[in-house]
């Protein structure tokens, strides 16, 4: 149970894979404009990643590494993981319109998407067995939104300032999301202490 | 041979799969959209303005197929002539939309009130208002950096003297101007209506007539005037129903502030603009 913990922990604050790890980048800075868009995307990110775990264990476990084509992961999970979102999104746009409403415009925007890639191929690496993949990839989901929530904030508050024109736009934005990256660096260790 | 052969048919054999079944989910659950939509997404205008209420041209179509009883008039932009389309595809009953326009409920120019503070951050209202909500004497007036004027695609509200002032010939109501505005003063009301109060503030009559010549300071002589009962005070405010009033216009002449005005009133500042262009 602890080592759940420092893995979920982990992917949340320490190696948060926004801030820290630089995936997913270009949703973080398209979405995160209004706060209701960036919880919606955040949302839809989660449900891919964990879905995306729990299909791409088993085939690295179960096919790949058997017959030793561990290199075909990156071809694989690309193949894999966006198929199943479209076919999820096809299936809840048939018996769950309610959902498909709130995140099926998220859907085919994050199929290939880095972050949810880089999940998949990080559970391989660190060796995590199917439970600590699972856990991980909801860390890494959290995480996502806990950085797009924050940096909804710093993106309203940055619609007020008066930028030098140079910077007006996406370079002040950048800025903006290196010093909140930068923050984060603060959380490095925190979570070897808590779980002690 | 193998090391070539093995991974070429498992890709290919997992590429197939998805396929096959990525296929047959598209066939078994298609979703049926209802061949009327495309026939009101080409009826509507497109603007996705949000004047209706709805998110966008597409909102409004889909809540028109959800929600028969739904107004078929509700479209600012196209007018009666969307309207009576849309009608048609709905096969309901066309209702003549009565036209609407943005009026601005401040008359707080740079003659009639002062300015309380020299505000030099951002030039946008919403950023001034977040600073001691705004920089005027008046803590309902317009800010007049000019957020409705930013927010109007159809160049129909302008800044004269400090405040902004609605042209109500460009105006197709679509209400940007009012969700854009930090102090709430602009509201989209009935063409039909001539006669409106031109002030917003809430607050007491002496605090109101310290801040501003022009504003209400509900002294309630409109309210014993209106011949129909169209006006009352509110939270020391007056306000006209545009449904009772019929522009008689007894209360311009009772009002002792001239916070009652006609709408008139707001065209002749737009002439003046035109005139020095």
């Amino acid at each position: 149970m602890k080592e759940m913990m420092i893995i979920l922990f982990s992917a949340i604050l320490v190696d948060n894979f926004v801030l820290s790890k630089f995936m997913g980048i270009c949703p973080f800075l398209g979405v995160s404009k209004k706060l209701d868009s960036a919880v919606g995307m955040s949302a839809a990110v989660i449900f891919v990643m964990l879905m995306a775990t729990a299909v791409t264990w088993p085939i690295y476990d179960m096919l790949l590494a058997p017959n030793n084509l561990a290199y075909l992961q990156t071809v694989v999970f690309i193949l894999v993981i966006a198929s199943l979102v479209q076919l999820v999104e096809v299936i809840l746009k048939k018996y769950v319109p309610a959902l498909h409403k709130s995140l099926g415009v998220y859907l085919p925007l994050i199929t290939t998407n880095c972050a949810v890639l880089g999940v998949t191929v990080l559970n391989i690496t660190e060796q995590y067995n199917f439970t600590e993949s699972m856990v991980n990839a909801l860390g890494a989901g959290i995480g996502f939104m806990l950085a797009m929530v924050l940096f909804a904030g710093v993106r309203q508050r940055l619609e007020n300032i008066d930028a030098p024109e140079c910077f007006q736009g996406l370079p002040i934005t950048l800025i903006a999301a290196s010093i909140v990256s930068a923050s984060f660096i603060g959380f490095g260790g925190v979570v070897d202490g808590l779980f002690r | 041979m193998d090391i070539y052969v093995i991974p070429v048919l498992l890709v290919a054999g997992i590429g197939v799969l998805a396929g096959l079944i990525l296929a047959i989910a598209s066939k078994f659950m298609a979703v049926k959209v209802d061949e009327r939509f495309n026939d009101l997404r080409d009826a509507l205008p497109g603007a996705n303005c949000g004047g209706c209420g709805f998110a966008g041209c597409d909102a409004y179509a889909n809540a028109l197929l959800e929600n028969p009883d739904l107004s078929t008039s509700l479209c600012p932009v196209g007018g009666a002539a969307v309207a009576q389309k849309l009608s048609t595809i709905m096969g309901v009953a066309f209702e003549e939309a009565a036209p609407k326009y943005a009026l601005v409920h401040c008359n707080g120019t740079c003659d009639n009130t002062t300015y309380a503070s020299d505000y030099e951050g951002p030039k946008t209202c919403a950023a001034c208002n977040s600073l001691f909500g705004g920089r005027g004497t008046c803590a309902y007036s317009c800010i007049g950096f000019g957020d409705c004027v930013a927010a109007c695609k159809y160049d129909a509200i302008h800044l004269v003297n400090g405040v902004a002032v609605v042209d109500p010939e460009a105006c197709i109501a679509c209400g940007m101007c009012a969700k854009a505005c930090p102090k709430n003063l602009i509201d989209i009301v009935p063409a039909a209506s001539q006669v409106y109060v031109s002030c917003s503030s809430h607050a007491k009559g002496a605090v109101t007539r310290q801040a501003c010549k022009v504003g209400c300071i509900a002294c309630r002589k409109c309210e014993k005037t209106c011949p129909e009962q169209a006006i009352t005070i509110t939270d020391n405010l007056a306000s006209i129903d545009p449904e009772k009033c019929v522009n008689c216009g007894q209360c311009v002449g009772v009002c002792p502030t001239g916070a009652i005005r006609t709408v008139a009133h707001c065209e002749l500042p737009l002439k003046a603009i035109a005139g020095q262009d």
